[in-house]
């Protein structure tokens, strides 16, 4: 396949923000993520655990509360005191809307979506009427003498129960008055704490209060009577989340020591009827606290401090024991954070408020013959440096004047050559500018298909200027002649979003990637799929390959072999060279070990297309900067982890 | 290891025994019932497990019963033969023999036989042999001869040979033996005639017999003390000829008792025999069990009252006449090794071997009820086991189990459990165990003298059961202060709440221990307790041979090991701090010093050799120990402080811990100057944050 000298880049600092809320929404099987910067970001629970969509945050506005409502609506509230709602379409936020209850702290929609209540800073809970285009306060329940941490609605809407601090109040809608006030015990293991923190309620059906507090403790409460039913001591510290199911048969609560604790309603005794709430299955998947938790109907989900999202599938609610089964940690975003010059050879990393530019260092490795090739080292070597990488510089401050088509862009790209930038705003149009000395002008807009508003978060284009391919979420992949300024084809809409885009050159040929791991290969000129492509739809992937659980990120190519596709993911990268024959479910797909000194035709009976390399992970970026080097950006765990706070300390002993 | 144990009788008065001992003992179609005729007038049945007779019956002054009354299985009567020829039938409805139905025979009566799962058999004493029914439908029928004048019947057994009925009898004549089996299913009659080998002279005393594959296995014992063994095949090999087979006997055990006493033989199983009789010509009448595998006395119990040299073994009792007293020995045998029978038995858990509880998953179990199927090889042993007419065949074993754990008694309860048991496991096993632990401790709470001690030892030792699946099981062995059961529990329960943990500590640590250690050490060898012998053995061997170093009073293993076994398997037990602390305050000091002595001394053990580890099988670990000792440190130390005793060891135990804070602070600077190496190491390899290298694409 050949050999290559790779710049094994490891100084890209990023460090993704804690998580602080999810919100599963059944209807969809979309999981919404908010982290501590403010983003949020929504998972397609359905299509691989992609990331489909992102929203930026912002300094100014750390989210506090998510949820879902009115089946496909997002809303957020935070400690600027404003409830956010988003447009999924768009990608943009559609409002924003001050409570003016200070710092809101919890949100909760309605069970008929329709109302929604935020906990704020002062003590008061507010009632929102969700309207089609907006959301209108309503009124104001009693206030009480704390912020109100958690709440949570009973299923038929009549009352709803808040955690406070020291306290759980219970409301009832229609009068907005407290009709119990529950008292929670400050004492932890006979230490009196100074106050203990109300982090997560839940009203069961029937009228069990579940609430999780900052001593540990996981309590039961009858709402109607206001007293205490049972308690589960958890942890030694804070129980910071709590989420039920559906069926209210199970749930699932996370501590500050990392640990996720599952709970089931399970028979007494195998016969009898009557049924108790019994702590079933502690995970360990966090270092850290474990700020949020959800429960979908077939998986426990939880995010915290650690910046993790683990998806722990309920082994018992899986039918088939397929690859959906198994656990999955995300932690680092579906999308590229990495663009690369590569006659520049240089790097720019994207970091949520800033921008930093490096140059690959070099060396001058004196290159020994192998063949009749010039070989600069064996495999594995690592060649001495003549120079090393240098930061170059930050770019923070945002260019003030702006044209209003540029003001918010999902996408930006420029053509080969540097004349052009290509800009995806939200609303789905696209903008061409011709980049001069200093100033740019704008050439033509692509106005988005009629009635869809959806943007375009991918884009591509070919090398040699002539075609542009843009993709949003779940429509289809559209190619403009940029010539032409017109649209030139669609590629048919495929059931899985796109994770990667990439016109070669000179074939005009655009692969495509999706999150279910398939590959296309379309033929711009000829406006269909290429050979190889239908060949490999046909026989299918290997198993292995549509196994993998990070999708593909970025797609490159060789510049004097036409025949290869550079791709990877976060755990793998490969190189597909077309011209060899696919490999089918028995041959090995990964092939780590060199081939030994037998006879090159076992080398060669055995070769396949796919030529699979683990050595990087994980990996955010990868490219080819010329013919014989590649660049890789990997940014291991254990550099994340040094950055984080540390996590709680467990004592052993004392009294 | 075969094992007798404790000895009851079953009526105070002395049975109306005849010179010869009793007629016999029969089992009854109700289990824990027998039927007993004594030698002269009367049938008395027993309820075994009571001691006590429900019911007795006589026939007419003048009158003698010439065979032992049996019971029909199929119809539930009681049958009996006064003067040879009269036949009685009657139910546990009446009251006087005299009036029950009677029919007289045409000939001389030897024995009736009566097994579970077919009809009554009449072996009359010329040979012929008839069915009940056949004989009651016409009781003047002519009878036939078989055997030979002045050939006698001497012993006689039926059996079932793949559920058809064969009958075997042995006669004499002149000194020689003949051996006829018959068989039901194909009215064959087939004689061999019985080789002594060399030794012509001596009489054969007693005859067992017992069923093998092919073959029934003819075991006598002889008036020179040995017992032989005689195979005699079940289906002769060549039937038409006229010729008689021999079939020659061989030693199986050699002089097991004196031969002019009356001696008795039993089969008890596969490889185990019970003999009665004195095993020195002098000395007193002795019961012993032999293994004839390995061809070793098994355990032996004299009989001082002499016995009448009869004995009979029905499910797991052994009858005899003791003195003129029915005594009845239960007898047990679990499965037998070499190393049982050698008497060196440890039921020895290896770390490697022990299985925990199986994963339980709720959701599944849940499903399962007890209705849920079970295997089909259970229920027909169970059907042709349970003779009680109102057991629906179609009930699943374990309801079926769980409906005689309401009532029956606890040898029985034990044996449907050992059947149980052994039948193949249902998904839903551990809750079926569950719920069957749980039955036996219900009952233990209603009925305080009920305590099922084995079969609650058997379920333990299935490996499934877990403290949530049957609360209470440690609570009631608690209250019975049965600690080899606590160990048990320990050792075998991962869920052990603190509490009861800290409970059973607290019973280990108390003189309980101490007492029972003379009378039980015998049960203990039995019942799979593992004292910790070896281990602490071991130590102190250990320790003689080595200078003595380090504190003179720690010199030595503070506990007696079977207290240290009890102990380390708190020591392996799981717990968690927090709830475990509040608990050990409540020991009493000078018990909390014994364990501190007992933790010091393994520590000091622990540290004896580089790895830190104790000696023996599944031991406890450093970290165990240093975990304990910090805990009672935490829990009692104010208390400890006060108490005089204590002190030298607290000060001991400080100066130890300081030695070794020296040697532990030493070793972290050389730890330090390890790691910097490490890392300088790791960091050439892995940390660049920037490099340039090869990589070839295969």
């Amino acid at each position: 396949m050949g050999e290559f000298k790779v710049h094994r880049v490891r100084f890209f600092n990023y460090v993704p923000s804690g998580i602080r809320c999810v919100a599963y929404n059944n209807q969809s099987n979309r999981l919404a993520v908010s982290r501590t910067d403010g983003t949020v970001e929504i998972y397609n629970l359905s299509a691989n655990y992609f990331q489909e969509k992102f929203f930026p945050g912002h300094e100014s506005r750390a989210t506090e509360a998510l949820c879902w409502a009115k089946g496909q609506r997002l809303f957020s509230a935070g400690l600027n005191g404003e409830i956010i709602e988003y447009d999924l379409q768009a990608l943009d936020i559609k409002y924003s809307m001050d409570a003016f209850g200070g710092p809101i702290w919890s949100m909760a929609a309605s069970p008929s979506g329709s109302q929604l209540l935020v906990g704020c800073e002062d003590g008061s809970v507010k009632l929102f009427q969700i309207n089609p285009d907006k959301i209108q306060f309503e009124r104001n329940f009693d206030r009480q003498k704390s912020r109100i941490l958690s709440l949570s609605w009973h299923p038929s809407g009549t009352h709803i129960a808040a955690g406070s601090i020291d306290y759980i109040s219970v409301f009832d809608i229609k009068s907005g008055s407290a009709v119990h006030k529950m008292l929670v015990d400050r004492q932890y293991m006979g230490v009196s704490k100074r106050k203990c923190i109300i982090w997560g309620v839940a009203f069961l059906s029937d009228g069990t209060v579940i609430s999780v507090d900052s001593a540990g403790k996981v309590q039961f409460w009858d709402s109607a009577t206001g007293t205490l039913v049972k308690t589960h001591l958890v942890a030694n510290a804070d129980v910071q989340s709590i989420a039920v199911s559906d069926q209210e048969d199970s749930f699932v609560v996370g501590t500050a020591e990392g640990t996720v604790f599952h709970f089931q309603l399970v028979s007494v005794t195998s016969n009898s009827s009557e049924k108790q709430w019994v702590r079933t299955k502690p995970f360990q998947h966090h270092t850290h606290d474990v700020r949020t938790v959800a429960h979908s109907p077939t998986a426990l989900i939880s995010g915290g401090t650690d910046t993790h999202l683990v998806i722990r599938p309920l082994m018992e609610k899986v039918e088939v024991k397929n690859y959906d089964a198994a656990l999955r940690k995300i932690t680092f975003p579906h999308r590229r954070l990495i663009s690369c010059s590569k006659k520049r050879q240089l790097l720019l990393f994207q970091f949520s408020h800033h921008l930093d530019l490096w140059r690959l260092g070099s060396t001058v490795a004196t290159g020994k013959t192998s063949g009749k090739f010039l070989v600069p080292g064996k495999h594995g070597d690592t060649l001495p440096l003549s120079k090393d990488a240098d930061h170059l510089l930050q770019l923070k401050t945002k260019v003030s004047k702006m044209p209003a088509c540029l003001r918010s862009a999902v996408q930006i790209m420029f053509s080969e050559d540097s004349t052009k930038l290509f800009v995806a705003s939200n609303q789905g149009s696209l903008h061409i500018l011709r980049l001069l000395e200093g100033s740019f002008k704008h050439l033509h807009t692509f106005q988005a298909q009629s009635g869809t508003v959806e943007s375009m978060c991918l884009l591509a284009v070919s090398p040699d200027g002539n075609w542009l391919a843009a993709s949003g979420t779940s429509a289809g992949v559209h190619v403009y002649s940029v010539k032409r300024l017109k649209l030139h084809c669609t590629v048919p809409a495929y059931n899985f979003p796109v994770t990667a885009l990439a016109i070669a050159p000179k074939t005009n040929n655009l692969v495509i990637a999706h999150s279910d791991q398939q590959i296309f290969e379309y033929s711009i000129p000829d406006k269909q799929y290429t050979e190889w492509s239908r060949a490999i739809q046909k026989q299918g992937f290997h198993h292995h390959w549509l196994q993998r659980d990070t999708p593909i990120t970025h797609i490159g190519f060789h510049p004097k072999r036409p025949a290869h596709i550079l791709l990877h993911d976060a755990y793998m990268f490969c190189i597909i060279d077309k011209s060899l024959p696919l490999p089918n479910d028995k041959t090995l797909l990964y092939n780590p070990l060199p081939p030994t000194n037998e006879s090159d035709v076992i080398r060669r009976r055995t070769a396949h297309a796919f030529k699979i390399s683990k050595k990087y992970k994980p990996l955010l970026f990868m490219d080819l900067l010329d013919e014989g080097t590649l660049v890789a950006v990997e940014r291991p765990l254990d550099d994340i982890i040094a950055q984080l706070p540390p996590p709680i300390k467990k004592k052993k002993f004392g009294t | 290891m075969a094992a007798l144990e404790e000895e009851f009788t079953l009526s105070a008065v002395p049975l109306g025994a005849g010179p010869d001992g009793l007629l016999g003992v029969e089992q009854c179609d109700k289990t824990d019932q027998f039927l007993i005729t004594d030698g002269g007038r009367t049938v008395i049945l027993y309820k075994v497990s009571d001691q006590k007779p429900l019911g007795s019956w006589s026939v007419k002054q003048g009158q003698v019963i010439t065979c032992p009354a049996v019971c029909n299985f199929q119809t539930g009567e009681y049958i009996v033969v006064h003067d040879s020829k009269v036949l009685r039938l009657w139910t546990n409805e009446d009251v006087n023999l005299d009036k029950v139905f009677k029919a007289t025979l045409s000939a001389e009566v030897y024995r009736i036989h009566s097994i579970p799962g077919t009809e009554p058999l009449v072996l009359f004493k010329e040979g012929a042999v008839r069915g009940l029914e056949a004989l009651l439908a016409e009781p003047q029928q002519k009878i036939e001869t078989v055997i030979s004048d002045e050939e006698v019947i001497k012993w006689t057994k039926f059996f079932m040979v793949f559920r058809h009925p064969a009958l075997i009898f042995i006669t004499e004549k002149h000194g020689n033996y003949f051996a006829y089996v018959q068989k039901f299913n194909s009215s064959v009659l087939s004689k061999y005639t019985l080789l002594l080998g060399q030794e012509e002279n001596f009489v054969i005393q007693s005859f067992t017999a017992s069923l093998d594959r092919k073959f029934i296995s003819l075991l006598s014992l002889s008036s020179d003390g040995c017992i032989y063994e005689t195979l005699i095949p079940i289906h002769p090999s060549d039937p038409e000829k006229n010729q008689q087979p021999r079939v020659v006997r061989s030693l199986l055990l050699k002089t097991v008792v004196s031969g002019n006493a009356r001696n008795a033989l039993s089969v008890l199983d596969q490889d185990h025999v019970a003999v009665l009789g004195p095993p020195l010509p002098a000395s007193k009448e002795c019961l012993s069990i032999w293994n004839t595998k390995f061809q070793t006395l098994q355990v032996s119990k004299e009989l001082p009252q002499g016995t009448s040299g009869q004995l009979w073994y029905y499910g797991e009792h052994l009858f005899m006449l003791h003195g003129k007293i029915l005594t009845v020995i239960p007898y047990k045998c679990e499965m037998s090794s070499l190393a049982g029978a050698l008497g060196k038995l440890k039921h020895g858990q290896d770390s490697g071997t022990q299985t925990m509880p199986h994963f339980v998953n709720w959701e599944t179990s849940q499903g399962y009820g007890l209705e849920s199927k079970n295997s089909e090889p259970s229920k027909r042993i169970l059907r042709r086991r349970t003779i009680e007419p109102s057991v629906q065949p179609e009930v699943p074993a374990s309801q079926q189990l769980l409906s005689i754990i309401k009532k029956d008694s606890e040898k029985h309860i034990e044996i449907e459990l050992r059947k149980f048991l052994a039948t193949k496991r249902t998904p839903d096993f551990h809750t079926v165990i569950g719920d069957i632990a749980i039955g036996l401790l219900e009952r233990c709470k209603t009925e305080p003298s009920f305590y099922p001690r084995n079969s609650l030892m058997q379920l333990i030792q299935m490996h499934v059961l877990s403290y949530s699946l049957c609360p209470g099981l440690m609570e009631v062995a608690l209250e019975k202060t049965d600690i080899q059961m606590l160990q048990l529990c320990l050792q075998q329960f991962p869920d052990i709440p603190e509490a009861v943990t800290c409970a059973c500590l607290k019973m280990f640590l108390s003189d309980a221990v101490q007492d029972e250690k003379m009378e039980e050490q015998m049960g203990i060898l039995q019942n799979g307790f593992n004292p910790e012998e070896d281990n602490c053995d071991n130590c102190d061997k250990e320790l003689s041979k080595k200078p003595q170093k380090t504190v003179e009073e720690t010199t030595s293993c503070p506990v007696i090991p079977k207290r240290a076994a009890l102990l380390n398997a708190v020591l392996h037990s799981a717990y968690s701090e927090s709830f475990l602390l509040p608990h050990l305050k409540d020991i009493p000091a000078q018990h909390i010093t014994l364990f501190l002595q007992y933790l010091y001394f393994l520590y000091l053990k622990c540290n004896e050799n580089a790895t830190m580890t104790l000696p023996g099988i599944h031991p406890p670990t450093l970290n165990q120990i240093m975990d304990w000792i910090c805990l009672l440190l935490d829990a009692n130390f104010t208390v400890l402080v006060m108490i005089p005793e204590a002190k030298s060891l607290l000060l001991s135990l400080y100066k130890f811990v300081k030695s070794q804070i020296c040697i532990c602070s030493e070793l972290n600077k050389i730890e330090v100057s390890f790691r910097e190496l490490k890392k300088l190491n790791q960091e050439k390899n892995n940390r660049e944050l920037y490099s340039i290298e090869v990589l070839e694409l295969f």
